[in-house]
């Protein structure tokens, strides 16, 4: 199956649910300003890596692909739960991508422009992620979607 | 205040913007990438840089190695037990304080 985009995707969601996301991420982000203040850095940099976005997003797939068969007759519990474990088969593969982030930004931030550090990092998790993503379908298959 | 609320603002804007980002896209296990994007680092560093400095900046991204390990540990158990029986939202939100006692961990035995 090829990578495919779509942007109506996004008429899909709810409002709520956008706002949920939104609450979610900005409480965060201040709690991780927070506990850097309170503990110093090495303590408050823990957050960095926090899971903000994959709670919301693996609900919500599970939902809609709940409703997507109620919508036919179907009462399937099974589908919408397998749909969310294969988004966190996604999620493990991208927090190598995470680890790379953060080596690079650890390793190069003293010493070279912030915004070129944070645009290199931002590509390497890309290319690291989409990478390993690539190789484990390579190694196991195309099973699931 | 002024601070905590545009820390607020740019973390949900930039978060929301990655979850978009996956919502659009497919396979499924592709869009999952999306779920682990850098994005509270992005929002922080770029804040904090500006605020404590570089150095500052570098000691987080240092602790965030940890808390990358520690998200991969809580996706890996997520993934299987949702694939076993359980939903996505009890797993997904209860697991929160696996990767909360992950990082401690690693905090109190590595980074202290």
């Amino acid at each position: 199956m090829r990578i495919h985009f779509s942007v109506s995707e996004l008429g899909k969601i709810q409002w709520w649910e956008l706002g949920i996301r939104f609450f979610f991420g900005g409480a965060i982000t201040v709690l991780a300003g927070l506990l850097a203040k309170r503990f110093g850095p090495v303590f408050g940099g823990l957050f960095l890596a926090f899971p903000a976005i994959f709670p919301a997003t693996a609900t919500l797939i599970e939902r809609h692909e709940r409703e997507r068969k109620e919508k036919v007759g179907i009462l399937d519990d099974v589908r919408g739960r397998k749909a969310a474990a294969l988004d966190a088969r996604g999620t493990v593969l991208g927090t190598i991508g995470l680890v790379c982030f953060a080596i690079v930004v650890w390793k190069t931030l003293t010493r070279v422009n912030a915004g070129i550090v944070l645009a290199i990092a931002t590509s390497t998790w890309l290319i690291v992620a989409v990478g390993v993503w690539k190789a484990s379908r390579l190694r196991f298959g195309r099973e699931g979607r | 205040m002024t601070q905590i609320l545009f820390r607020f603002l740019v973390g949900g804007a930039v978060v929301s913007f990655f979850a978009a980002l996956g919502d659009c896209l497919k396979p499924k296990s592709f869009a999952g990438l999306f779920g682990a994007a850098p994005s509270v680092a992005l929002a922080t560093l770029g804040l904090t840089i500006a605020e404590s400095g570089k150095q500052y900046a570098a000691l987080e991204a240092r602790s965030m190695i940890a808390g990358a390990a520690a998200f991969f540990v809580y996706a890996v158990v997520c993934c299987y037990l949702m694939a076993k029986k359980y939903h996505a939202k009890p797993v997904a939100l209860v697991s929160v304080l696996l990767w909360l006692a992950c990082v401690i961990g690693l905090w109190a035995v590595v980074l202290r």
